[in-house]
């Protein structure tokens, strides 16, 4: 029980995917102007975080490892990956109209964003059992959440701040990052 | 035939100052920001990101006329996956420590929006020897961005450069330069300088351009 609190407390918060490992900056900085677009991002990524873990693990301990191929592991888990997002966007679009016309833009984009496949990486190199591996998956989506939620506010305000012309865009965006940045080091002795 | 070398020399170098693709499209930002705590890793991710974009691109030109236009996209990701899985053999057997030092960003360079964008505008619509010198071009110029921002992470952050240590700030180096929340700052200060030192003001926001998932968004703008 320790053990899960701390994978997932330490994934969400003390190695945030966003702030401290630097894994999906694109939509961290593309998708935060808006509360709802970000809570719709975040949502979306941990639901796809948590299937793409569920879907490669197997795959590397069940095909990969007993014939000894562990070196496919990116080419495999980016495929599947892609595979899966197409394959859950046309289940939404078919089965759940209303859930694919809140997180249906977000899909397409999630392909390419390195958290996701970030997590499944790690997950492997960590170690961790299929239920662990569950748990940091969760946490890590819910941090990436939790980012681009506290960013959107941040940018909110940033709109309406009096910037020199130099910084205007994403310097400003980026600086401010930096701060918030800084507010999640506070989390860095949570724990020993 | 004098024109046609110099549009080739213009592909060449294009990447390094005018579409540089780190500090003035805004492609790649996490190996940016993650990798660039020593001068020396950014060297090392800036050179594998090179390889494995000269890679990429030479293979998907020489097969833009045979992979359909429908699964181009899985096609584009197994080539480049292929050649991040090589260079990860590479740097493992010959510079072991460049490959620990890296660590999970070397598998990450799959899915840098750089190598992506270069193959999807690129790559897939030009011959062989363009491409390859876009991709060199494209190489170095972000190499040169990620040795820029390591430089000055680690002099300030450490007070060490390459070995050599600095006087004066490594008595009392800054530390939050070598932290995450150090990368975003020296980015957002290094962008803000190209913005201030460039003629034609660079795009404000994250273009669509290069991104592999416009034509999927639709080009929403809800990404900007």
């Amino acid at each position: 029980m320790k053990t899960i609190i701390v994978i997932l407390l330490s994934a969400m918060l003390t190695d945030n995917f966003v702030l401290s490992k630097f894994m999906g900056i694109c939509p961290f900085l593309g998708v935060s102007k808006k509360l709802d677009s970000a809570a719709g991002m975040g949502v979306a990524v941990t639901f796809v975080m948590i299937c793409a873990t569920i879907v490669t693990y197997p795959i590397h301990h069940g095909i990969l490892v007993p014939n000894g191929l562990e070196y496919l592991d990116t080419v495999v888990f980016i495929l599947v990956i892609a595979l899966f997002v197409q394959l859950v966007e046309n289940f939404l679009k078919k089965c759940v109209p209303s859930l694919y016309s809140s997180l249906g833009v977000y899909l397409p984009l999630i392909t390419t964003n390195c958290a996701v496949l970030g997590v499944t990486v790690l997950n492997i190199d960590n170690g961790f059992s299929f239920g662990q591996s569950l748990i940091n998956a969760l946490g890590g989506g819910l941090g990436f959440m939790l980012a681009l939620v506290i960013f959107s506010g941040v940018r909110k305000k940033l709109e309406y701040a009096d910037i020199p012309e130099t910084f205007k865009g994403v310097p400003a965006t980026l600086i401010a990052a930096s701060i918030v940045s800084v507010s999640f080091m506070g989390f860095a002795g949570l724990f020993n | 035939m004098a024109e046609n070398k110099n549009s080739l020399v213009k592909e060449l170098t294009k990447g390094i100052v005018k579409e540089n693709p780190t500090l003035v499209m805004l492609l790649g930002m996490c190996p940016t920001l993650a990798v660039t705590t020593q001068a020396m890793n950014g060297i090392g991710m800036g050179l594998a990101t090179t390889f494995v974009l000269l890679g990429s691109n030479i293979v998907i030109s020489a097969l833009r006329k045979v992979i359909p236009d429908k699964v181009r996209i899985p096609a584009f990701i197994v080539i480049i996956a292929s050649f991040v899985t090589l260079i990860g053999f590479l740097l493992e057997g010959f510079v072991p420590s460049l490959y620990d030092s890296l660590g999970i960003y070397l598998t990450l360079i799959t899915v840098n929006c750089i190598i992506f964008g270069r193959a999807e505008m690129f790559a897939s619509k030009n011959g062989v020897v363009a491409s390859a010198l876009d991709a060199i071009g494209m190489g170095i110029g972000f190499t040169i961005a990620l040795f820029l921002m390591g430089s000055i992470r680690e002099i300030i952050g450490a007070g060490q450069w390459m070995g050599l240590t600095i006087p004066v700030i490594h008595d009392d180096p800054m530390l939050l330069f070598i932290m995450p929340a150090g990368g975003f700052f020296t980015l957002g200060m290094i962008i803000a300088a190209v913005n201030k030192l460039s003629k034609k003001k660079p795009p404000k926001e994250i273009s669509c351009e290069g991104c592999p998932n416009a034509e999927a968004c639709g080009k929403a703008g809800d990404c900007q």
